[in-house]
């Protein structure tokens, strides 16, 4: 309340101090929700060189991705927009630009030749109509496989790189009385963790029939059975205390070596981080493929709803160009664990599980756009509670989860 | 003279409610009715005008989660409140026998009806959870067969949810029905003692019925949380395991925030809200009648 009460008033003393002249520095308010100890230092990075570069950075973090967008949401149709606004890389901007709420980047893109330097999975999902609507400020991985190395060492096992090794790594892990795959049974991680098996398992192609077309064919295949059998395996490997944990203590349970390993986004890298621990020594990461690498891109972008004066577009214009330099973008990506959507940056500062990113991120064969920029809310939302049902409820079977999901396919949305 | 006073009075005392009662119509009944509107649209994150009817209404018909929901609302509210009711009894008849150190065990009872639900259900969540909770601890002291699991167990996590509930709320149902209970003049106890009947009989025959208003006003209280039901469940299961502790409230929040689907959300609302008039009116329409029939005596 208070906060908003000093943002209203510190746009109301902005516009009141129009005409700016040349000495008043470009203001910018920017909603986020990046409020833990790394998010925070992360997006750190971009108010100081915001501020460097003759801005003023106004910083609203809102805790919570829901609430954060919801504020931003209604103050942009109430007509108070802030400057720029976080979204996750995906649909969850489409309602704005269908009710033309948002101001387009098509000439930063083109001036920055985005064509050659994003990778295309993160360009069409800020692309509506042949139009740029937003600036992608990091790309996060959503498929990992994180891995203990003393829990390894303990069970005698290695790194699995495929689905058939890691049922054998999870039978020694188990075997030594570890619990052998960390999880959270919240439902947005069941359908992470299913997505790792279906992209792992079926590529980019059946990833994308799946989220994308909604291919009904494909969900009554063999192939498709086949994933649904691996990721009902995978239940008898967690523990009990699953359902009450939150991802990032399952993260300190892969950490501490009381579990051998966790399917995870690479913003778990920043746990790891804070425990002192090094990527390639102390934990291990992977992408589980049988075929091709399939490397799930998501991420966050700034949008940056349609300004009122010049003044504004000034600043808007000034952070534009703040977010897209390729050496503040990999400063930022350090500290939070992501990887900078701009293929020309040099990421040799990052760690080995981000340049391992960059460089999938370099092959066209081995990434497929993540689940969020595939599908609208409506449809994760009702697959994600189809998922969870069947990850949790042994009593449905294969059989009805199937038939379950082609219905979903079948309602429109 | 003094009748025109009163009239006076009576018009400034209206002026007085006007604002009061424009903003509960106009923020209430608006509010209702452009959720009511909303429900008939394809409204997405945004609220648009795409008139489809009843289409809303089908597509929650044939919700799992939503059906899943309503029963465990129904589940959730009989348990609670036949529970809550129980216990708050007993408590405050316990209580009423004159116990010594009484305001400290009022005090203990009603305590935890100060936490918030969230505080409740974490706390809970915590105690029950098989890793970390009850049944650690009684692994640990060498029950190693023991088990209670409920909570990571769908077919039994709504009972868990019973359980934090009444433990929050039979302290509130304790100090009404304590208040009721030193209303009853000691003569009725004395009477009924020469009589010589058992205590039980006395409870149950004499003083439950003169506690009528009492029950009364812990029903209307703790009805209303469980149509309200949102923050125990968010944060002791989260709805989970799967979709077995879902309710009908956290679904409409779900809907209309982190799934941006504003039409499904204002449906179940809507849903919600009829059930609810259709529970209350009947009920309202009989205490009316049955004023008038008094007043007519």
């Amino acid at each position: 309340m208070i906060r908003s009460l000093l943002a209203s008033t510190a746009v109301l003393a902005l516009l009141s101090a129009a005409p700016a002249n040349a000495q008043t520095p470009a203001r910018a308010e920017v909603i986020h929700w990046w409020t833990s100890a790394g998010e925070s230092a992360a997006i750190r990075v971009y108010a100081d060189a915001f501020n460097k570069a003759g801005g003023q950075w106004v910083d609203t973090a809102i805790a919570g991705g829901a609430n954060a967008r919801a504020a931003a949401v209604n103050r942009t149709v109430g007509g108070d927009p802030p400057t720029a606004m976080q979204f996750n890389t995906g649909k969850q901007f489409d309602d704005l630009v269908e009710n033309d709420l948002l101001a387009n980047v098509d000439g930063l893109a083109k001036a920055q030749n985005w064509n050659t330097v994003l990778p295309a999975a993160i360009l069409d999902a800020v692309t509506r109509n042949g139009h740029v609507y937003a600036v992608p400020v990091d790309i996060h991985g959503q498929n990992w496989l994180f891995t203990s190395s003393a829990a390894l060492a303990k069970a005698g096992a290695t790194q699995p790189k495929n689905f058939t090794e890691l049922f054998v790594t999870l039978d020694k892990l188990k075997a030594a009385g570890l619990v052998p795959l960390a999880f959270s049974s919240q439902k947005n991680w069941e359908r992470g963790l299913f997505n790792a098996v279906l992209s792992g398992m079926g590529g980019s192609e059946m990833f994308t029939k799946f989220w994308a077309k909604r291919d009904v064919a494909l969900v009554k295949s063999p192939e498709f059975r086949h994933v649904v059998d691996t990721y009902r395996r995978l239940h008898a490997y967690i523990d009990a205390g699953a359902p009450s944990r939150n991802w990032n203590d399952a993260t300190a349970m892969v950490i501490q070596g009381k579990a051998g390993m966790q399917v995870m986004g690479d913003w778990a890298k920043g746990e790891f981080t804070s425990a002192n621990q090094v990527a390639g020594r102390d934990y291990g990461c992977t992408v589980l493929a049988d075929h091709e690498i399939t490397y799930q891109l998501g991420g966050d972008i700034f949008a940056f709803p349609k300004p009122k004066n010049a003044t504004v577009a000034a600043a808007q214009t000034l952070l534009e160009q703040v977010v897209t330099d390729p050496a503040t973008q990999v400063a930022f990506s350090a500290k939070k664990g992501s990887i900078p959507p701009r293929q020309d940056a040099d990421v040799a500062s990052l760690d080995i599980c981000a340049r391992q990113a960059h460089d999938w991120l370099r092959d066209k064969n081995s990434q497929v756009a993540a689940n969020e920029l595939l599908s609208p809310p409506a449809v994760t939302g009702a697959m994600e509670d189809l998922i969870s049902q069947f990850w949790n409820d042994q009593s449905v079977t294969p059989e009805v989860f199937i038939t379950k999901v082609a219905g979903v396919f079948g309602q429109t949305f | 003279m003094a009748k025109r006073r009163l009239i006076g009075s009576r018009v400034s005392a209206q002026v007085a409610l006007a604002p009061a009662l424009l903003i509960a119509l106009v923020i209430y009944c608006g509010s209702t009715l452009w959720t009511l509107w909303i429900s008939l649209t394809t409204s997405r994150m945004l609220p648009n005008s795409v008139f489809v009817g009843l289409r809303q209404y089908e597509v929650l018909a044939s919700n799992d989660r939503w059906l899943a929901s309503i029963v465990n609302l129904a589940v959730f509210g009989v348990l609670f409140m036949v529970a809550a009711l129980t216990v708050g009894f007993l408590l405050a008849a316990l209580i009423d026998f004159r116990v010594r150190a009484e305001s400290l065990f009022r005090s203990v009872f009603l305590y935890p009806f100060s936490m918030s639900f969230i505080v409740t259900g974490l706390a809970w969540r915590w105690m029950l959870d098989p890793t970390l909770g009850f049944e650690k601890l009684l692994h640990d002291v060498g029950f190693a067969d023991a088990h209670f699991n409920w909570l990571v167990r769908p077919d039994r996590v709504i009972y868990t949810l019973v359980i934090a509930a009444v433990w929050h709320a039979s302290g509130l149902v304790m100090a009404i029905m304590l208040a009721g209970l030193r209303g009853v003049d000691r003569e009725i106890w004395n009477a009924a003692r020469v009589d010589g009947l058992p205590v039980w009989r006395i409870l149950v025959f004499i003083v439950i019925p003169m506690l009528r208003g009492s029950f009364a006003t812990a029903f209307v209280l703790l009805a209303t949380s469980v149509v309200r039901l949102y923050d125990l469940s968010v944060a002791m299961t989260n709805g989970g395991p799967g979709i077995a502790s879902e309710v009908p409230a956290k679904f409409v929040m779900d809907y209309l925030f982190e799934r941006g689907n504003l039409a499904l959300a204002t449906a179940a609302a809507t849903t919600m809200l009829i059930t609810v008039i259709a529970v209350v009116a009947p009920w309202y329409h009989w205490q009316g009648r049955k004023t008038h029939v008094g007043a007519a005596h």
